[in-house]
C-alpha cells in the first residue's frame, strides 16, 4: 500500500513544527524560570555591593567587575592575534599543505573542552608562571580558548569578500597593506565582529576554565593579579553548595540578561553593516 | 596634428603557466585617442588590458616577454613603482564594483591613499571626478548613502569616477557596458567621448557597434595575435585581413 | 619608503600568525608532557581500560568514566539529533520570514546560556522528574543526556541550516518542477545533498557534548561505577577532572592530566572526521 505523499508531507510538517515548538518551549521554560526567580533579586544593592557571608548576603559587584575584567583581557589579547593570523592565512599565503594544516589545527582546537584549557591555564599561568589565581591567568587562558574561534570566523569572513574588491584596490594603485585595510577589512568586518561577539558571550558564560585559573575569591579585584570569582563561577558555587538560592537566581538572571544584550548588540551590528554596504 | 605615442607595446608574449595567451604583439597607442581592442572571447583582450596596468601580476604563474613602454619607460622594469603605475593607468571592470561604503568614500578611496590631503581637498577631488563621469548631478544630494543603492549604470559611472579621482593618464575599460541597459551605455559612451580630451582611453567594447560609435582607432585581436589595426572607419569599411572582415560581419564570433 | 613598509607589514602579519599558532602548539605539548608520565607508568591499557579509579590507593583506571562519557553523549545524540535536524529543516524550509527572525536568534540565545545554568535547571526539574516517574536517584545518565541534548541543539541546528541553505536553489526548483511535494523534495533530494554538512554538524555536536563539564557535573551523580541502566549515576571524563582537580596533587594530578589527554585525542579525532567529511564534499 503506497502512502499518499500528501499525507506523508502533512505528518512530516507536523513533526517538524512540533520539534521547533518544543525547542522554543524549552528555551522559554529555562529563561522565564530563571528570570522570574532572579529579577526580583536584582536591585541596586545587589549590583553594587560585594558579597558578604560567603555570598549569603550582600551583592555581586565584585563578580560583575571580575567577569568584565577577565573577558576584557581575553578579548583584547585574542582579537589582534586572531584577526592578524586570519589575514596572514588568507592574504599573504597561498593555499598549500601548510595552510591546510594550520586551518585544521585551528578548527580542531576550537573544539577542545574548556576544562582542558582550564587544566593548561592552571599549570601554565597559575603555577609555572607564578601568576597565581588571577584575572590575568583567567583572561589569558580564555584568550587562548577563544583564539581559534576568532581565527576561524575572521578567516571565513575575509574569504567571502569578493576577489574583485581586492582587484579594485590594486587597480587604484593601493599597496597590499592599503588594499587589506581599506577594501577587504571593511567588507569582512561584520563577520569578524560576529566572531568576536560570539567569543565575548562564551567568556561571560565560561565556568570550567575560569574556576581553575581565576580562582574563587569574593573580594573586589584590585589589580590584574587579583583573584576573582566571575558571575558564572559564583552562580555555580552558590547553587552547588546551596548557600543562597536567592542570590544564585539573581546571578543567573543577570548572566542571562547580559548574554541577551550581547546577542542583541551582535544582531544590530550585523544589520547595520549589512545595510550600510549591501 | 601629430599624436604622440602614449603606450608602445613591443613584441609582447604573455603566458599563464604554460599556456601562451598573447603572441608577438606590437601595438602603439596614441595619446588622447580612444582605441577599441576587440576580438572573440578568450582571444586575450582582457589579458592585454591587464598587462597595461600590471594587474596580471596578481595571477600566479603569469609571465611575459617583450616590453611595454609608457611614455618611453618600460613598465616592467624592476624599479618601476607598481602602485604608482596603477594610478597612472586606471581600470574599470566589466561588472560595476562599488565597494560596500558610501558613494563619497568610494570615489575618495584613491585620493585618500596618496599623499596627505585635507578634507577639503578630498571633497573637491570627489566632486570633480563625479562631474567628469557625468554623475555629480544625480548623486550630489546623497553622497554619503551606500553606493550599492545606485542603479547599475550609475554604479559603473561611479567606478569611472573612482578612477578619474586618481587623475590618471590612461583609462582602461574592460567591456564596461556589458551589464548595462542601452540608456546607461549611451551616457557612458558620451562621457568617454568627452574624457578623451584629457585622457588616453583603451576600451574593450562588448559589441563591435560600440567600437564604431566611439573609437578613433581599433585593433582586432584573434587568439592572442594582433590581426589588424587602424582608423576605425577605415577598418570597418575596408578590412585588410579576411579574418577581420569575417569577424566583423559575424561569420564567426 | 613605500617598499619597506610593505615588507614590514608582511613580517608583522607573519609574526602574529606564528605566535598564535605556536601558542596552540604549546598547549598540546604541555598537556601531553604533564600527563604522559603517568600513562607510561600505569600502562596505556591499564589506564584506559582499568576499572578501578582510586587515586589514593594508586589505582588509575578510567574505564568507568569512559563508559560514563560515551553513554551520556550517545544519549544526548539520540535525543538531540532528530530534533535538531527537524529544527534546521524548519529554519531552512518551513519557517516564514518573521518566524525565522525569531527562531534563529532564539537558537543563538540557547547557545549562549551558561552551561552551569543548564545544570542548575536540570537539578531543579529534570532530576526530580526522573526520580519521581522513572525511579532511581534521578541523578543519572538520562538526566545528563537530556541536558546535553538541549545544549548541543544550537550547534547542530546552525551548521545544518547553513548546509541546507547553501544548496543551489536550482535543486529545489528542478524537483518541484517535476511535481514532487515539498517534503519529498526535502527528504529525497535536499537532505542527501546536504548530507556532509549535516554529518559534520552532528559530529561537532557530539564533540561538544563530550567536552561539556559544568552542565552535567550537577546532574550526573558522579559515582565512579559502571552503570547498569540509564537511571544510574555516572561520572564522565570531564566531570572527573572538574571534581578532583581542586584537591589533586602528585600522581593524582598527573592522572587527571592524562584524562585530559584522552579527551583531547578523542575530540581532535572527532573534529578531524568532521572536517574530512566536509572537505570530501
Amino acid at each position: 500500500m503506497r502512502v499518499n505523499p500528501r499525507t506523508t508531507q502533512k505528518i512530516a510538517k507536523l513533526l517538524i513544527w512540533s520539534a521547533a515548538l518544543l525547542v522554543m518551549t524549552i528555551l522559554l521554560a529555562i529563561i522565564i524560570y530563571i528570570l522570574a526567580k532572579g529579577i526580583p533579586v536584582l536591585n541596586w544593592q545587589f549590583l553594587t555591593q560585594i558579597p558578604r557571608n560567603m555570598g549569603r548576603s550582600g551583592g555581586i559587584s565584585s563578580s560583575i567587575i571580575g567577569t568584565l575584567l577577565v573577558t576584557a583581557v581575553a578579548v583584547i589579547v585574542a582579537t589582534p592575534f586572531g584577526i592578524g593570523t586570519a589575514f596572514y592565512l588568507t592574504e599573504y599565503t597561498r593555499e598549500s599543505r601548510i595552510t591546510r594544516i594550520i586551518r585544521f589545527s585551528a578548527e580542531s582546537l576550537a573544539g577542545i573542552p574548556s576544562i582542558v584549557y582550564g587544566l593548561f591555564g592552571f599549570i601554565f599561568f597559575v603555577i609555572y608562571l607564578n601568576m597565581g589565581w588571577s584575572i590575568l591567568s583567567g583572561g589569558l587562558t580564555m584568550a587562548i580558548m577563544i583564539l581559534p574561534t576568532i581565527i576561524r570566523t575572521s578567516e571565513e569572513a575575509i574569504r567571502t569578500v569578493p576577489h574583485l574588491y581586492r582587484e579594485v584596490g590594486f587597480s587604484l594603485g593601493a599597496t597590499k597593506w592599503q588594499t587589506i585595510t581599506r577594501a577587504v577589512f571593511p567588507s569582512a568586518l561584520p563577520g569578524i565582529a560576529n566572531g568576536i561577539i560570539l567569543s565575548i558571550g562564551r567568556c561571560v558564560a565560561e565556568t570550567a576554565a575560569v574556576i581553575l585559573t581565576a580562582g574563587s575569591a569574593l573580594r573586589m579585584p584590585i589589580s590584574p593579579f587579583s583573584p576573582t570569582r566571575t558571575m558564572a563561577v559564583h552562580f555555580y558555587i552558590l547553587a552547588r553548595e546551596g548557600i543562597s538560592m536567592e542570590n544564585a537566581y539573581g546571578t543567573a538572571a543577570l548572566l542571562i540578561i547580559l548574554i541577551f544584550l550581547i546577542n542583541i548588540v551582535l544582531n544590530m551590528l550585523v544589520n547595520r553593516f549589512v545595510s550600510k554596504g549591501r | 596634428m601629430i599624436q604622440r605615442c602614449k603606450i608602445a607595446i613591443k613584441g609582447l608574449n604573455f603566458y599563464y603557466q604554460e599556456k601562451q595567451v598573447i603572441r608577438g604583439l606590437n601595438l602603439d597607442i596614441l595619446a588622447n585617442e580612444i582605441l577599441a581592442v576587440f576580438g572573440p572571447a578568450n582571444s586575450g583582450v582582457t589579458t592585454l588590458l591587464r598587462t597595461l596596468n600590471r594587474l596580471c601580476d596578481l595571477t600566479p604563474g603569469a609571465r611575459h616577454e617583450g616590453e611595454i613602454l609608457l611614455d618611453g619607460e618600460n613598465i616592467y622594469d624592476p624599479n618601476m613603482n607598481v602602485p604608482e603605475l596603477r594610478r597612472r593607468v586606471g581600470m574599470v571592470f566589466d561588472v560595476p564594483t562599488p565597494l560596500p561604503m558610501s558613494i563619497f568614500d568610494n570615489v575618495a578611496l584613491g585620493p585618500r591613499m596618496g599623499k596627505m590631503k585635507t578634507k577639503k581637498d578630498v571633497e573637491e577631488e570627489v566632486e570633480k571626478a563625479l562631474g567628469m563621469a557625468a554623475l555629480w548631478d544625480e548623486v550630489k544630494d546623497r553622497l554619503h548613502t551606500p553606493a550599492t543603492r545606485l542603479s547599475g549604470g550609475q554604479q559603473q559611472r561611479l567606478c569611472i569616477a573612482r578612477v578619474l579621482a586618481l587623475e590618471p593618464e590612461v583609462i582602461l575599460l574592460d567591456r564596461p557596458c556589458s551589464a548595462l541597459d542601452p540608456i546607461s551605455t549611451a551616457k557612458i559612451e558620451d562621457s568617454l567621448k568627452q574624457l578623451k580630451e584629457k585622457f588616453t582611453i583603451i576600451i574593450a567594447p562588448h559589441t563591435i557597434q560600440q567600437a564604431s560609435r566611439i573609437s578613433d582607432r581599433v585593433a582586432f585581436i584573434l587568439m592572442g595575435t594582433l590581426i589588424e589595426q587602424g582608423v576605425t572607419d577605415k577598418v570597418f569599411a575596408n578590412p585588410q585581413d579576411k579574418r577581420t572582415s569575417d569577424y566583423i560581419t559575424g561569420r564567426f564570433g | 619608503m613605500k617598499i619597506s613598509k610593505e615588507k614590514i607589514s608582511k613580517y608583522v602579519f607573519f609574526g602574529i600568525a606564528l605566535s598564535s599558532l605556536s601558542v596552540l602548539a604549546v598547549i598540546t605539548i604541555f598537556i601531553f608532557i604533564k600527563g604522559l608520565p603517568i600513562i607510561t607508568k600505569v600502562g596505556v591499557i591499564n589506564f584506559v581500560f582499568g576499572m578501578n579509579w582510586a587515586p589514593s590507593k594508586g589505582a588509575f583506571g578510567i574505564f568507568p568514566m569512559i563508559i560514563g562519557s560515551v553513554s551520556v553523549t550517545l544519549g544526548a545524540a539520540i535525543l538531540g539529533v532528530p530534533i535538531a535536524i527537524c529544527c534546521s529543516i524548519f529554519l531552512a524550509e518551513f519557517a516564514p520570514p518573521t518566524l525565522r527572525n525569531i527562531f534563529r536568534p532564539a537558537i543563538q540565545l540557547l547557545a549562549g546560556i551558561p552551561s552551569v545554568v543548564y545544570g542548575f535547571w536540570g537539578v531543579l526539574f529534570i532530576v526530580p522528574t526522573i526520580r519521581n516517574y522513572l525511579g532511581g536517584p534521578g541523578l543519572s545518565i538520562l538526566a545528563g543526556s537530556i541536558i546535553l541534548a538541549i545544549m548541543i541543539l544550537p550547534t547542530i541546528i546552525s551548521i545544518s541550516e547553513v548546509a541546507l541553505l547553501s544548496l543551489p536553489s536550482q535543486y529545489k526548483e528542478a524537483a518541484m518542477a517535476l511535481g514532487l511535494t515539498h517534503w519529498q523534495t526535502i527528504h529525497s533530494l535536499l537532505l542527501p545533498a546536504a548530507k556532509s554538512g549535516i554529518v559534520a554538524a552532528i559530529i561537532l555536536g557530539i564533540g561538544r557534548a563530550m567536552g561539556e563539564t559544568m552542565a552535567v557535573i550537577m546532574v550526573l551523580g558522579n559515582a565512579v561505577a559502571i552503570p547498569q541502566s540509564i537511571l544510574d549515576p555516572v561520572r564522565t571524563l570531564t566531570t572527573n577532572i572538574g571534581i578532583e582537580m581542586g584537591y589533586a596533587s602528585g600522581e593524582h594530578q598527573q592522572a587527571l592530566f592524562a584524562t585530559g589527554i584522552v579527551l583531547f585525542v578523542v575530540i581532535m579525532l572527532l573534529n578531524a572526521i568532521a572536517q574530512y567529511v566536509t572537505r570530501k564534499k
